[in-house]
């Protein structure tokens, strides 16, 4: 890893060359009833329009690599035959200019599923193939337990990754064509006071954490309280709605459709995403559902992140980015649900 | 164009005759379907259509399928929806009023039916009842929800219907569409909204125009409502507020009751 810093100022220039491409960044959508700053991931088209400082965003960046509908193929239909055109849906590269660790995390374990080596999702790989990633430093929220799923820092996925000293940037450089951007700008190699910084901020940053999930032993402990009552307890406030699964980086379930045109010429075959909460997730042909009640549904989407995944990845598929609880309207958190399992005192079940 | 020219993948497509009907409605509906122009032609040439007041003049007896809008507030809508289901095969009930009673069930709030008749037609009563919903009196075969109905949702439908695949609706809320929009959260800016507990299809229409979900389109099938009364509360709505929205257009009729007792 190469390592650079440069000046504030320069930003607008490093913006500027990269502004050939599509850009995608955290911009601002307003306030909420409290007044509250919102912000979400969206087409750049403006540097004024980036905001970097950016507390969190309402949803993650499925909507540019795992849309929530996406057209697989179409058909065009003939007497007795038919024509398949499959579009993979990524005309163009695209620069995501301001990531946080976590969601540069979620995407690293988003491809261990869908971009292995055996069955590649190529929707998924050529939208993934054509990102340029600009990671930057946060601070943590209220919120977020991605310490405590070891994703408040990321080592790879980035093609650069900025941290803000004050009055500079501090690049952390990974690929040939990051480094390239930033000879078009002015910056230089760190020296000792400017390392010295860069771990202070570190250490800044992880004395801000608020919330934490304890996550020892979490696969056996899941196993033992399979059938505890606070599943219930949770179960009885969900509203099986989706919502946590439609705002997770990490959620990938869908189900497909096929559709003919109202002309019969014409066909389609098109992915939803979907979530384990849903009533008929479970509910195979024939009609039986093998989760009929929202308890199940809710605690299987706690079993596939925190037990399943970890079992086959040895990582949990949660970056504990917060954005389901914060989403929750029954305040479902993925910090107070863990803690009732393991039956600490202190949960607002 | 005839039956034997409309062909899938070469196998001809029968043209089911097809009848609309209206019951005591806005027609909207109706309307609803001839909204489309780009795709009405393709539309209208799935079907073979006898009766559509709002769309051809003819009218015949003989049709296999029915397409009934509207709800039951007068007693002659009675034995005419009975005749009407003697004759269809297939009976759809199209929109919010046909299917829960609509917005027109709204006076079944009132105890008093007099006053409610003195309120609305002052000097001039007529007669009119109860509002039902077409399940009351008949059994029907298909539901499409929405006030007024999605014309995608129909096109989808009625495509289905013609090819013998089956028809699925959403079964979950409309917050997972609202959610595929990227909106944000009504609550968050302070809107009470029933899109947690609404059936979806309407691809978050009121919520993604800032329009808080009145629930046309009935329960969601696991509609938890005793949640949602809560986070109403916790949102600073009263119970009534809530209620008007329930009420609204009916398809939370099984709730009602429950709610009030809590």
């Amino acid at each position: 890893m190469l390592f650079r810093v440069f000046s504030k100022n320069e930003l607008k220039n490093l913006y500027d060359i990269l502004a050939v491409n599509h850009i995608v960044g955290p911009v601002s959508k307003g306030c909420n009833k409290n007044s509250t700053a919102l912000y979400d991931f969206d087409f750049v088209y403006d540097f004024e329009e980036l905001q970097l400082e950016y507390s969190a965003t309402i949803h993650s960046l499925k909507r540019f690599i795992l849309p929530a509908k996406e057209t697989l193929c179409s058909f065009t239909l003939q007497k007795n035959n038919w024509q398949k055109h499959v579009e993979l849906n990524a005309y163009k590269p695209i620069v995501y200019f301001g990531l946080h660790a976590c969601d540069i995390n979620a995407l690293n374990k988003l491809d261990k599923v869908l971009a292995g080596k055996i069955y590649p999702d190529p929707y998924y790989a050529a939208k993934r193939n054509n990102m340029f990633i600009i990671g930057v430093g946060c601070t943590p929220q209220p919120f977020c337990f991605c310490h405590s799923m070891g994703a408040d820092s990321v080592l790879h996925g980035f093609d650069m990754f900025l941290t803000d000293l004050g009055d500079s940037y501090f690049a952390e450089i990974l690929s040939a064509r990051a480094f390239e951007c930033l000879s078009g700008i002015t910056c230089r190699e760190p020296g000792k006071s400017e390392h010295q910084r860069f771990l202070e901020v570190a250490q800044e940053k992880m004395k801000r954490f608020t919330c934490h999930v304890d996550t020892t032993d979490l696969t056996k402990i899941l196993d033992l309280e399979f059938q505890a009552d606070v599943w219930r307890e949770w179960g009885e406030k969900c509203l099986s709605c989706g919502t946590c699964a439609n705002v997770c980086p990490t959620c990938y379930c869908y189900g497909v459709e096929e559709n003919v045109d109202l002309d019969m010429r014409h066909a389609a075959k098109t992915r939803h995403l979907y979530s384990c909460n849903l009533i008929d997730f479970a509910e195979v042909a024939g009609g039986h559902n093998f989760r009929p009640h929202s308890h199940d549904r809710l605690k299987y989407r706690y079993y596939h992140k925190h037990r399943g995944f970890v079992e086959a990845f040895e990582e949990s598929l949660c970056v504990g980015c917060g954005r389901c609880g914060n989403a929750c309207l029954a305040n479902i958190t993925v910090p107070e649900v863990i803690a009732s399992v393991r039956g600490k005192e202190g949960y607002h079940g | 164009m005839t039956a034997s020219e409309k062909t899938y993948l070469g196998v001809p497509v029968r043209k089911p005759r097809a009848a609309f009907f209206s019951l005591t409605s806005c027609e909207g509906c109706q309307l609803q379907l001839l909204n489309n122009e780009a795709t009405l032609l393709d539309f209208l040439s799935l079907l073979t259509i006898v009766n559509f007041r709002e769309a051809v003049s003819e009218r015949s007896e003989n049709y296999e399928i029915a397409f009934v809008e509207g709800s039951i507030s007068r007693a002659d809508e009675i034995p005419r929806l009975k005749s009407i289901r003697a004759q269809a095969q297939t009976l759809v009930a199209m929109g919010s009023c046909a299917c829960f009673g609509g917005v027109n069930q709204l006076k079944n709030r009132f105890s008093d039916l007099d006053w409610v008749k003195k309120q609305v037609y002052g000097d001039h009563p007529i007669e009119t009842q109860d509002v039902l919903p077409l399940s009351a009196i008949v059994k029907v075969d298909l539901n499409i929800y929405g006030c007024p109905i999605k014309k995608e949702e129909v096109e989808k439908v009625i495509t289905n219907l013609v090819l013998g695949k089956s028809i699925d609706y959403p079964q979950y809320p409309v917050c997972m569409e609202c959610k595929a929009n990227q909106n944000v959260c009504l609550f968050d800016l302070g809107e009470p909204c029933l899109g947690p507990i609404t059936r979806a299809g309407c691809d978050s229409w009121c919520p993604s125009n800032r329009l808080g979900c009145w629930g046309c389109r009935g329960p969601a099938e696991t509609a938890n409502v005793r949640q949602l009364k809560q986070i109403m509360r916790e949102h600073g709505f009263s119970d009534e507020q809530m209620l008007d929205r329930l009420e609204c257009f009916g398809g939370f009729s099984k709730f009602i009751n429950e709610l009030k007792n809590q």
